[in-house]
């Protein structure tokens, strides 16, 4: 069933994306431009892949204005990966790009196309999730997923003095899910008071997190913290936690990433049980887009690989964590 | 019986095999109670791994789950007994909640009235069902397009607006609204969730619907044979749109379950509803050929695979990592207890 699910959601989404790459044909573009970049990221079909396409679209708005005469920057979405193999090579022929960022959908399945790319004298930065063989990349730039894990393990070690129960949800089954996972529980390990009860998949979603969390309060009635792993999934934990009426005995949720609704939520002290959150902003996307296309009119290369840093966001600095605008 | 309800000979037996089986009903019949047999089972597996899996808030937890996905697979049935299918569904939820929301926050700011506000959106959902299915019902019939590619193209294309309305990001419901609307889903009657009533009566209306009227039994023919019910002088255009809008406002009332939950919609709502309908309806017993089928079926077909993600997310005994295959399984098991002879 799920390989057939997995089918129907590519087809849904091809189909949904098919519509607008047409629309979107690339401009024949003129070659005495200096940096020609094209970006290549994941469609928005989650927030967080929203977050992503809006910080890019950003980061060319910022960019192009900056460098009027030197810059030029076109931005792709793709669906899936074999559509954004074929979008690469357009960026290539079509296009005549000559630096890269790309958000891979799929580590093995886009390194060939990449590889390709750079062959043919393109600069290639590539953001967030690796290539399996990095020869075919330039320059590597990621959010900090250990992080990701480790600081809420260890704000509820500090907070809770190394004693609670926890649940935890994860995201989809990934190499990306299983470093955020390691990171986690080798924290809670050190302390042997802090026990994890059972963790499940989420999926990213809202609603799978709520028959999880559901379950987990069927299951056990004793429950000091939630590590939901993702704001997403928080707010599915945190209805099911409302209509159980447990709001007493458990003590915390923790989501993650930064989603905007989140940090509003800790800058405002709404909710006594979210009270941090750990960044994982798709501003990365801008972040790349914008040293990328900085080192280049210089002429320069990026160091071989940066982990832009994952902080833990409390009500002292949620702030400069909150971007309004964004849809993430 | 008008010969519009003559089956094909081989559909014709086992009809009749099965009406004898109800009628005598000390003897067993394995192959239509699989489903039931099945849900015991589970039942009795997930009790001996962890006891608060038989309490009643557990129950009520599932069933309240269960009803979205019950509510659109009673619908489906249909359109699966026609010989069509549906593949839109998933989508269409996703769409109208959107919709709904968006229509219910924008009244909101002009009408001071939130219980008038709720009423519209549910309203409103049953419409956008309702149009939705007789659409698809149109086109497949006078466009004479498969339901198929026409639900497929649909299911692209629903997701992909609600995607555009949010901007990728999610729609969420006012605060004073979601207050308001809440109570539809989390709130009781006797005890019982308002959801699971709603189950029971769209699973009543359906039963009746297809084993008492003669829209019910032409929906039969058509899916045994379209071109003796055709000779028949059934109107079987008109039958199939019927079907498909049937399902539209199943949809639509699932929907209008569905947004107090989370009180918002996103890009991820609703992803492979229409697959975990069409399975509940299939592993219900209705055959994926069309001709015949049961909504009881469909209704603990439907349980039945809530209460597999029940059972797993209340033990932790095999990885997580297999859930999908511990479901894959059952669903194949329970196919085969309630299989019938060729």
């Amino acid at each position: 069933m799920s390989v057939l699910a997995s089918l129907t959601r590519r087809s849904a989404l091809a189909l949904a994306l098919g519509t607008s790459a047409l629309i979107a044909l690339p401009g024949i573009s003129a070659a005495q431009e200096k940096v020609n970049l094209g970006v290549s990221i994941p469609a928005a079909t989650h927030s967080f892949t929203a977050g992503i396409v809006w910080w890019a679209n950003e980061a060319k708005k910022d960019l192009e204005a900056a460098h009027p005469d030197d810059l030029k920057i076109t931005v792709k979405t793709s669906s899936g990966a074999p559509e954004q193999a074929n979008q690469l090579q357009d960026l290539v022929t079509v296009t005549g790009i000559n630096t890269l960022v790309i958000f891979p959908f799929e580590s093995a399945a886009l390194t060939q196309p990449v590889a390709q790319a750079k062959n043919k004298g393109v600069y290639v930065t590539v953001v967030d999730r690796g290539l399996t063989d990095p020869s075919a990349q330039d320059a590597y730039m990621a959010g900090d997923n250990t992080a990701f894990g480790k600081i809420p393990a260890e704000y509820f070690a500090k907070k809770y003095d190394g004693k609670a129960n926890i649940v935890a949800l994860r995201g989809i089954p990934t190499t990306l899910d299983n470093e955020r996972w390691e990171a986690f529980t080798s924290v809670i390990d050190e302390h042997p008071d802090m026990k994890i009860l059972d963790a499940q998949y989420g999926n990213w979603n809202r609603d799978d997190a709520f028959k999880v969390m559901q379950d987990f309060l069927t299951r056990f009635k004793d429950i000091d913290l939630v590590w939901a792993a993702d704001d997403d999934m928080a707010i599915g934990v945190l209805q099911a936690i409302r209509q159980a009426g447990r709001e007493g005995d458990i003590k915390e949720v923790f989501g993650g990433a930064g989603a905007k609704g989140m940090v509003k939520t800790i800058m405002d002290d709404d909710n006594p049980l979210i009270k941090a959150d750990v960044s994982y902003s798709p501003k990365f996307i801008y972040e790349a887009i914008k040293r990328t296309a900085e080192a280049r009119l210089k002429g320069e290369a990026l160091p071989e690989t940066t982990i832009l840093p994952s902080e833990l966001i409390d009500k002292s600095n949620a702030e400069d964590f909150y971007f309004p605008d964004s849809p993430f | 019986m008008p010969s519009a309800q003559e089956p094909q000979p081989n559909e014709a037996e086992g009809q009749s095999a099965r009406a004898s089986a109800r009628r005598r009903l000390g003897k067993f019949d394995l192959s239509s109670q699989g489903p039931i047999l099945g849900l015991i089972l589970l039942a009795i597996v997930g009790t001996a791994l962890n006891s608060d899996f038989a309490s009643l808030a557990n129950w009520m937890n599932v069933l309240t789950r269960t009803s979205f996905i019950g509510i659109i697979a009673v619908g489906m049935t249909f359109v699966i007994i026609s010989g069509g299918i549906d593949l839109s569904v998933g989508s269409m939820v996703a769409l109208i909640a959107g919709s709904i929301i968006l229509v219910m926050n924008s009244l909101a700011t002009h009408i001071d009235a939130p219980v008038l506000v709720v009423i519209v959106g549910m309203v409103v959902s049953l419409m956008m069902g309702a149009a939705f299915g007789t659409m698809h019902g149109l086109l497949i019939t006078k466009g004479r397009i498969e339901p198929f590619i026409v639900t497929l193209g649909t299911l692209g294309t629903f997701r992909a607006v609600l995607t555009w309305l949010a901007d990728g990001g999610a729609i969420t419901l006012d605060f004073g609204l979601s207050q308001t609307y809440g109570p539809v889903y989390y709130g009781t009657l006797l005890g019982i969730p308002i959801p699971v009533w709603v189950f029971l009566g769209v699973a009543v209306i359906g039963t009746v619907l297809l084993r008492r009227t003669a829209f019910g039994r032409y929906v039969q023919a058509i899916g045994s044979n379209e071109q003796v019910a055709r000779y028949a002088a059934v109107d079987v255009d008109r039958v199939k749109i019927l079907t498909y809008a049937f399902l539209g406002l199943c949809v639509g009332i699932a929907t209008l379950l569905y947004v107090p939950r989370l009180g918002s919609a996103s890009p991820t709502t609703g992803l492979l509803w229409e697959l975990e309908a069409i399975a509940a309806v299939i592993v219900g017993g209705t055959s994926f050929k069309g001709g015949s089928g049961r909504v009881t079926g469909t209704v603990i077909g439907a349980i039945l695979l809530s209460v597999i993600g029940n059972i797993l997310n209340l033990t932790s005994i095999i990885s997580v990592h297999l859930n999908a295959a511990v479901q894959g399984i059952v669903i194949i098991s329970v196919a085969f207890l309630q299989r019938r002879r060729p």
